[in-house]
């Protein structure tokens, strides 16, 4: 019942692992490379996408060797950098309301104050890409369109109709659907043609389309080691890694080569049974995003209890549903575009509102002890469900949750005596679960 | 040898002090203030006069409650919710569910037979409908805190609270009294909020009978009466249930003794 304390904490001393670090060296120099290309796209004035991690197109944008900027990813990094609640001051200065998207805050803040981010310099967008996966995005969206007076291109992809009513594949419906959100991705190319004064080029785009499935494949790959147990890395901690470049690096051989290195480098922890957390005791499943204001403390709260997270639901809908499998037909690349983006926001919806199958196969899957859901405080759209999905799941299927609330980028929400509390008890119910079940 | 609890709530600091044969000999209770560690040697220090005993005769000390970790003479730390759930059993072995109105945290707790915690549920980062709510009403209405819940039964009309916020409580106070309403009124309404918010907090457990009401509003009388005519049934408290924390902290405290798990102390 007891929580270790820091000093004491013990290190195994082992003979060193021949691929140690070698992911985290990869994605360092990825994304200083992605952030290169946008300074760099920044000052020669080259045009440059403002996409977002569900539904960024980048199959499309990268034909035009578009650089594609993530306000998401680039406001978790001011997160971790310690600087965010400096932007979302900025930005509530300006007028935005303290019960809006941190993210959307601390993104604007960086544009506001000129565009100079901790980790470079975010260009003027010259085109959005939008989806309405999130009702945020429109809105964000929205926002740079006045600030730059730069096109934005929503796309409206029909979703599930209610719970469990989803179009299947080969019904008249999906194929309504498909046409539907075909018709706007040939209206986006011929937008980006515009934007970039370049050609749409169909065999870049059926490159960059295989590179995808490629990436997909490797994506569940390295997930599926994480079934090892101990777990050879923390979806909480190195999965952020592994999105971002997932994400930045879409449909490129980069992403793909750094799956690679990933699935080397954890391979051989899973075979050499070394585990991301040292001892693993507890296995977790994250529902929602972890606290960036506060990475290494929320990571340390379940880390002091030898608990790591083999999976999380943000590795699948933050991923751009490569965890699902996305398999695009080289030979009908539009409309096979179409169906994936059919396919997965109907994934990703479903996710979010009717998670509890998936949650559930998770669990088996990945030998899961309990589940923590994380409300974001200033997201209400992915927050609102989760107190409910925590109970069903624990009285329908007898899968013990943690519902714990901080925010994704705003320090000001996070409170770490409440935090603690509410996570200790957590893994001491775990404990006395366990114990109970070995007297059994 | 003797065993200790020590529980470092936000506003009160209880201590008890256990024999092998899980009697309490004597329990301790100073306010918190903002020496953590002095809060609960003070309290552990009263626990011992009570018990006629010295620190030298307690073998094991577990601290709980949000100062745990400052109990620096503790020698284990659990959180307060296993250590009501367990004392909640132990007080009232038929209990399946806990409801614990503390100074800043509700707590509403599950427990199985042996007073494992199945699940539990919590009031949000702020401290709306806590025990400071009756703080910051007794400060409003210039009523000493132990006096409110004889004052709320005798409340015939309760005002409807539209708020359960600490902060705004004095203000919504202040204006049902600038209309007219009758102190004991106000009193009684601002008991019903707290009760309404904290029944929810246990709906969302799920009651399951018998239900033990511990912490130091559990010595509330209105209180009580309100939580028992919301769950439908009468709700379980004795003279224990506002030490419950650090009984269960005790307990755990003698389990480590008796399994023999933690090497004796030789001094505290």
């Amino acid at each position: 019942m007891t929580t270790p304390t820091k000093h004491e904490r013990r290190i195994v001393i082992r003979p060193p692992l021949s691929l140690a670090g070698t992911t985290r060296d990869e994605n360092r120099k990825l994304i200083r490379e992605w952030w290169a290309e946008l300074d760099a796209a920044g000052e020669e004035g080259r045009p440059v996408a403002n996409v977002f991690v569900m539904g960024s197109m980048a199959e499309i944008l990268r034909t035009f060797d578009m650089p594609i900027a993530f306000p998401e990813m680039t406001s978790l990094q001011t997160a971790v950098r310690g600087r965010s609640l400096e932007f979302i001051t900025t930005a509530e200065d300006a007028g935005y309301s303290p019960d809006i998207c941190g993210y959307v805050k601390a993104d604007i803040g960086v544009h506001l104050q000129g565009g100079d981010h901790p980790m470079g310099h975010l260009p003027e967008p010259s085109l959005v890409v939008a989806t309405n996966l999130c009702n945020t995005y429109i809105k964000w969206a929205e926002i740079w369109e006045r600030m730059y007076d730069c096109p934005v291109f929503v796309f409206d992809i029909p979703g599930w109709r209610g719970s469990g009513f989803e179009t299947k594949r080969g019904s008249g419906t999906f194929r309504d659907d498909v046409r539907y959100v075909e018709a706007q991705v040939r209206e986006l190319i011929a937008l980006t043609e515009e934007v970039t004064g370049k050609k749409f080029d169909i065999d870049r785009f059926r490159e960059n389309l295989a590179q995808v499935n490629e990436l997909s494949r490797l994506f569940r790959e390295v997930l599926e080691l994480n079934q090892h147990r101990p777990a050879p890395f923390n979806a909480l901690t190195e999965g952020i890694n592994l999105m971002g470049i997932v994400n930045a690096y879409r449909g490129s051989p980069k992403g793909t080569r750094f799956l690679e290195i990933a699935k080397a480098e954890f391979a051989e922890r899973a075979a050499r049974g070394v585990g991301a957390v040292p001892d693993e005791r507890f296995r977790l499943l994250l529902v929602g995003t972890a606290c960036y204001s506060n990475f290494r403390d929320f990571a340390g709260l379940f880390e002091d209890w030898q608990g790591v997270f083999p999976h999380s639901d943000y590795m699948s809908f933050a991923g751009g549903a490569l965890d699902r499998g996305v398999h695009y037909d080289l030979d009908r690349p539009i409309e096979s575009m179409a169906e994936q983006m059919v396919l997965t926001t109907q994934e990703a919806m479903g996710g979010m509102f009717w998670g509890q199958d998936w949650l559930t196969e998770v669990v088996r899957e990945w030998s899961i002890d309990g589940i923590v859901f994380h409300g974001v405080k200033s997201c209400r759209t992915v927050s609102t469900g989760l107190p409910d999905e925590r109970e069903w799941l624990l009285r329908r299927r007898d899968i013990p949750g943690l519902f714990i609330q901080s925010d994704l980028v705003d320090p000001r929400l996070w409170s770490a005596a409440q935090l603690k509390n509410r996570i200790d008890a957590f893994f001491e119910s775990l404990e006395s679960r366990r114990a109970a079940g070995a007297r059994r | 040898m003797l065993v200790a609890g020590v529980d470092v709530g936000s506003t009160q600091t209880k201590a008890v002090v256990m024999n092998e044969d899980r009697e309490v000999l004597g329990k301790g209770l100073v306010p918190t203030g903002a020496k953590l560690n002095e809060a609960g040697q003070a309290a552990f220090e009263q626990a011992l006069a009570a018990a006629g005993a010295s620190d030298t005769q307690v073998g094991f000390v577990v601290g709980t409650g949000y100062g745990r970790y400052r109990v620096e003479f503790g020698d284990a730390q659990v959180t307060e919710i296993s250590c009501h759930a367990r004392g909640a059993v132990f007080l009232f072995p038929n209990t399946r569910t806990v409801l614990d109105i503390g100074g800043q945290d509700t707590k509403a707790i599950k427990v199985g037979a042996d007073g494992e915690v199945i699940d539990f549920n919590m009031n949000d980062k702020c401290a709306a409908g806590t025990g400071r709510f009756l703080g910051a009403a007794s400060e409003a209405l210039e009523v000493p805190l132990p006096e409110l819940g004889a004052l709320a039964l005798s409340g015939r009309n309760p005002v409807k609270m539209t708020t359960t916020c600490t902060v705004f409580a004095e203000s919504e106070i202040l204006g049902w009294l600038a209309k007219g309403r009758r102190v004991e009124d106000v009193v009684a309404g601002v008991h019903r909020a707290i009760a309404s918010r904290s029944v929810s907090l246990l709906r969302r457990v799920g009651i399951e009978p018998e239900v033990t009401f511990t912490g130091g509003v559990s010595n509330n009388e209105a209180m009580v009466e309100l939580i028992s005519e919301l769950v439908g049934m009468s709700v379980n408290v004795s003279s224990e249930t506002h030490h419950c924390g650090a009984l269960g902290a005790a307990l755990f405290a003698l389990d480590q003794v008796l399994t023999g798990a933690i090497p004796e102390r030789q001094t505290v």
